[in-house]
């Protein structure tokens, strides 16, 4: 067991930090306050390579792993939490049900401008009726000669309304529950598609979160992704991967708490003496950086599983439940130790800890992941 | 090589290198004219000047004034406007055949451009950007006494140094300070071997002599030979520009003049006493984060933790309380300079050198103050 | 054609920098970078590179670390990495650099349309002097402080920045020009261009492979090369508490401040 990074993590890590400090930290606060997307970063984002991390060069992706991409989800995270999920869903919930279901013809046709980040990706599964039970599917697709027409719609879905290409679930066959359930690949332009209005959020507030509705939509039936019947399976497989990218950006989160903490804890003076030199920062700090140095290790053997191809599906879970609760642990103890300054968004520990709760939430609560851990405990 | 250079006692006489523009001397050739003075009067030999152009013999007269012996002027149609191997090549050939044991340029952008290209020519050692140059070694031991924390007696141990393993005595060798590493380490730089010992000097911080006419009446100008062709010339200048002076930012300002809360009984006449510190200085305005709230000056002025974080050289903080957001954005300043009613206000704290008393007051006089103090370097 | 860039792997003196209790620096308290104006000068190459398809090789002058900067610059985009390194190269001067880094540049290959390009200073030595002195030894015409580079077949028009203004100057190639921040921003490493960069070649220049170049023997190399020494260093007083100003009135109080700046030759 090597926990030692290659020279290329090392480079990587260095080149993510050094943008997300110039370029994406100035940004964080304007993008929360005005709920704005950040498609300048994007842009910036995708001429680096960053939009398709670790696909191969051949449709496009930059030719690296899944450590490599969790590692950037992470170091964007620790600035601003709105632009690390926007990499990730592109990431995770688009790029890679494509790559991993796609026939060799999609691949070629969608990846290439998803990986060079030229068109943003999203994911569309939950609906209103259907968030942790999954399975409630309401959206139909019925096959009329060469084309499937959809009808339904999502909800929260994120990059909703920036997103070119989507990899949507409907349900084929509505008799056979689970198994009657199909992806597909929709762009935006197809008829009868939009995308409802801006969700307002407790945070990640520049993220883009809305509804997707599908009104006689046509879509043609090359777009398929996967056989019939497959949706499912498909959509539980790209949440596992969806979960190592946020686990990520929960885990960034934490790091940047704990920076933003020990810098001000530095300066603060009170009763005469540095806030830092109280105990019970020290202490506190102590157990912040423990926690999310237990996070990392498990986020980036999660990564390191699903890039060796192995079953990862238990540590991704296991990643995703622990960086999140620690996300929202250390960002609250952060905005406590800051006091009444932590408080005022002059300072970013308040908008830290307001991103860090989603990360409890979507792609599988952390009851979903309970139940997967126990799943696969065997604990029934 | 035909120019034998390690013969130390055929070197004689400190040179400076006075560079013209468009025909007008550049104000650092009298600082450096004046400190070169300073070193020929402790080696015991003359000062000269070196000056290369077209048609600007005329402009020798007034270097003697400062305390030239001598001007060798050097003209020709090729030398008019600065080419590095135009000045080269006249430079060097002039140095060969007149040996002088220093030689001293201005640390202009075209100081650093032809002092490296001479002393590699000539194979011989150049120090950059030096702020203080000495021979006579009481004087250079009692500089460092002042300016460095070395201890006594490796002040004393200086009158010798290892050279390639051998003891030398470096009390006729030019000492040559300069920062390095941004300014966080001093070094004395000598050049033991050769000659001339070259050294670029950085403008405004050596002292400029009185002007005395009779010195510079009684200034001789030399026209030595040299040789100059198109090929040695290499690069051809197409046009210069004078640019008007760009707006500053807060970020690259070396100079920041901030107020805060503390104008509020006079806001256009506080931000105005600002502006006239901050031209004097050569620098900005900016604000603390209660101006920018009360919209006394645009957001882009803003210092600290949801503005700008700022390290110039000096910042000046008018009526500012220096509350923690604030301190985070300029606590890395060189120099920091406070002004304010209160003696207990926190930005004290910091401070490298505080007043307690009415911006309205002290700005205006502090402007004065620099101003006068400028005039008289 | 190709574009030689050399580079430097310096300490961040720009950033936070601790002394001893001796007065000597801790260097270990400042981060390895790639010197600032350095970066200008690849970013320069690297554009040329893709307009022209030309070939970039970077240089460097330093300990085997260093040979970690020039896979950084690969992953930017240049094509070759050749490190110069060696003990007999240890204790050299600017004039004794710039002679080592002219021979291995020189070995590396100046053709008639190739361009050498440096950073105008490193924030170390803070001498902008090995630039020009490698031209010298190399023969080659210098355009400094390049604010804007343009180049058109062999010509290249610089624009050459003064304290206040600037010269337009034209020079053939092949020629050096040092490169100022001003010239351009520097792009960051690419994912794609990180996984390639360890792939490209990195070749290693000890004084084996240089000893017979007409410009490198025992005399011209280290310490012995080097016609400056340096005689001491020292780091300036730290600075103490700050000095409430009373002189008495605010009249006397703003000169005694004055005089105290310009006594700094802060003003």
């Amino acid at each position: 067991m090597d926990f030692h990074l290659s020279n290329e993590q090392l480079m990587l890590r260095k080149m993510y930090r050094e943008f997300a400090e110039t370029e994406v930290k100035p940004l964080a606060e304007e993008i929360d306050e005005e709920e704005r997307f950040p498609m300048e970063t994007v842009e910036k984002m995708a001429k680096l390579g960053m939009m398709g991390i670790y696909f191969p060069k051949e449709y496009g992706g930059a030719g690296g792993d899944v450590l490599s991409y969790a590692m950037c989800v992470e170091e964007l995270a620790k600035v601003c939490g709105t632009t690390a999920v926007v990499v990730s869903a592109h990431t995770s919930l688009c790029c890679a049900p494509i790559f991993e279901n796609g026939t060799e013809e999609q691949k070629k046709k969608y990846l290439p401008d998803l990986l060079s980040g030229k068109k943003i990706g999203a994911f569309g599964l939950t609906e209103p009726g259907a968030g942790t039970d999954a399975s409630g599917q309401q959206t139909t697709a019925v096959l009329e000669g060469d084309h499937y027409v959809l009808n339904g719609s999502k909800c929260f879905i994120t990059n909703g309304n920036v997103a070119d290409t989507c990899v949507v679930l409907a349900m084929t066959d509505k008799k056979a529950g689970n198994h009657g359930i199909s992806a597909f690949i929709v762009e935006k332009n197809f008829t009868g598609f939009s995308q409802g209005k801006h969700e307002k959020k407790m945070g990640i507030r520049g993220s883009s979160t809305c509804d997707l509705i599908f009104e006689d939509c046509i879509v043609p039936k090359e777009n398929l992704l996967g056989k019939e019947g497959k949706g499912f399976k498909i959509a539980m497989q790209t949440l596992d991967g969806g979960r190592i990218g946020i686990a990520a950006q929960a885990l960034g989160l934490a790091e940047g708490a704990i920076d933003e903490a020990v810098k001000y804890t530095k300066e603060r003076v009170q009763f005469g003496k540095r806030l830092s030199q109280f105990q019970n920062t020290q202490f506190q700090l102590a157990d912040m950086h423990c926690r999310t140095q237990a996070a990392q290790y498990l986020v980036y053997a999660a990564a390191c599983k699903k890039q060796l191809h192995e079953d990862y599906s238990m540590d991704a879970a296991m990643a995703k439940l622990f960086a999140a609760e620690t996300a929202s642990d250390v960002t609250r103890r952060a905005v406590q130790l800051f006091g009444g300054y932590g408080y005022t968004r002059e300072y970013p520990v308040e908008r830290m800890m307001r991103d860090a709760k989603i990360t409890e939430i979507y792609e599988g609560t952390s009851e979903v992941q309970r139940m997967v851990i126990s799943g696969h405990l065997g604990v029934k | 090589m035909s120019f034998n250079n390690t013969d130390i006692a055929a070197f004689k006489d400190v040179w400076v290198f006075c560079e013209q523009r468009q025909g007008k001397l550049m104000p650092t050739d009298f600082e450096l004219i004046s400190e070169g003075r300073k070193l020929a009067d402790e080696l015991g030999v003359a000062l000269c000047g070196l000056l290369l152009g077209d048609k600007v013999e005329g402009l020798a007269k007034e270097l003697g004034g400062y305390g030239a012996d001598k001007v060798y002027v050097c003209e020709s149609p090729m030398l008019k406007n600065y080419t590095t191997g135009g000045y080269t090549t006249a430079i060097c050939q002039v140095i060969e055949e007149l040996k002088p044991e220093v030689m001293l340029f201005g640390a202009s952008n075209i100081g650093r451009d032809l002092g490296p290209r001479c002393a590699a020519r000539l194979h011989t050692g150049l120090c950059a950007d030096c702020t203080h140059l000495d021979v006579d070694m009481p004087i250079y031991k009692d500089f460092l006494r002042e300016a460095s924390t070395l201890t006594p007696e490796k002040i004393e141990g200086l009158n010798t140094a290892m050279v390639l393993g051998e003891k030398h005595d470096v009390s006729r060798d030019l000492k040559m300070t300069r920062p390095a590493f941004g300014g966080h380490l001093m070094a004395s730089i000598i050049c033991p071997r050769f000659r001339p010992a070259m050294a670029t000097v950085r403008p405004g911080v050596m002292k400029k002599n009185a002007f005395d006419q009779a010195k510079a009446d009684a200034c001789q100008i030399v026209k030595p030979a040299f040789t100059i062709t198109e090929d040695d010339v290499q690069t051809e200048v197409l046009e210069i520009v004078k640019a008007a002076k760009k707006l500053v930012d807060l970020i690259g300002a070396d100079f920041i003049v901030s107020v805060g809360r503390g104008i509020s009984k006079d806001v256009a006449g506080g931000i105005k006493l600002a502006e006239e510190l901050a031209a004097e200085l050569g620098g900005v305005v900016g604000g603390s984060r209660a101006t920018i709230d009360s919209g006394w000056l645009s957001a882009d002025h803003q210092v600290g933790q949801t503005g700008k974080t700022v390290h110039p050289k000096v910042y000046i903080a008018l009526g500012i309380s220096g509350a923690i957001q604030h301190k985070a954005g300029m606590q890395d300043s060189e120099c920091i300079i406070a002004v304010n009613k209160n003696d207990t206000a926190p930005i004290f704290e910091i401070a490298d050198y505080g007043i307690c008393g009415d911006l309205f007051k002290v700005a205006p006089m502090l402007t004065e103050a620099v101003r006068a103090a400028k005039a008289a370097k | 054609m190709k574009i030689i860039v050399s580079v430097k792997q310096v300490p961040d003196t720009s950033g936070k920098v601790a002394v001893n209790p001796d007065g000597t620096l801790d260097r270990a308290s400042m981060q390895a970078i790639i010197n600032p104006d350095d970066l200008n000068a690849v970013e320069a190459a690297l554009k040329l590179k893709d307009e022209t398809g030309c070939k970039v090789v970077v240089v460097t002058m330093g300990p085997p670390p260093a040979a970690g900067m020039l896979r950084e610059l690969m992953a930017r985009g240049a094509d070759e990495g050749v490190l110069v390194s060696a003990r007999e190269f240890g204790g050299s001067d600017t004039y004794a650099t710039s002679q080592i880094l002219a021979a291995a540049i020189s070995r590396i290959g100046v053709e008639k349309d190739d361009v050498v390009m440096c950073g105008r200073q490193a924030i170390d030595g803070d001498t902008a002097q090995v630039g020009p002195q490698i031209a010298e030894k190399l023969h080659l015409p210098q355009v400094t402080y390049a604010a804007d580079i343009q180049k058109t077949g062999d010509t290249i028009t610089v624009k050459r920045m003064l304290e206040d203004g600037y010269m337009t100057i034209k020079v053939k190639t092949p020629c050096l020009l040092t490169c100022i921040k001003e010239l351009n921003t520097p792009r960051y490493m690419s994912v794609g261009g990180i996984f390639e960069a360890y792939g490209k070649p990195l070749q290693t220049f000890d004084y084996e492979t240089l000893k017979d170049d007409a410009l490198i023997d025992p005399t011209t190399i280290g310490l012995k090369g080097s016609p400056t020494n340096i005689l001491t260093s020292f780091t300036p007083p730290l600075k103490g508490a700050g000095l409430m100003l009373n002189e008495g009135d605010d009249k006397a109080n703003c000169e005694k401040l004055a005089g105290i700046l310009a006594k700094k030759h802060i003003i």
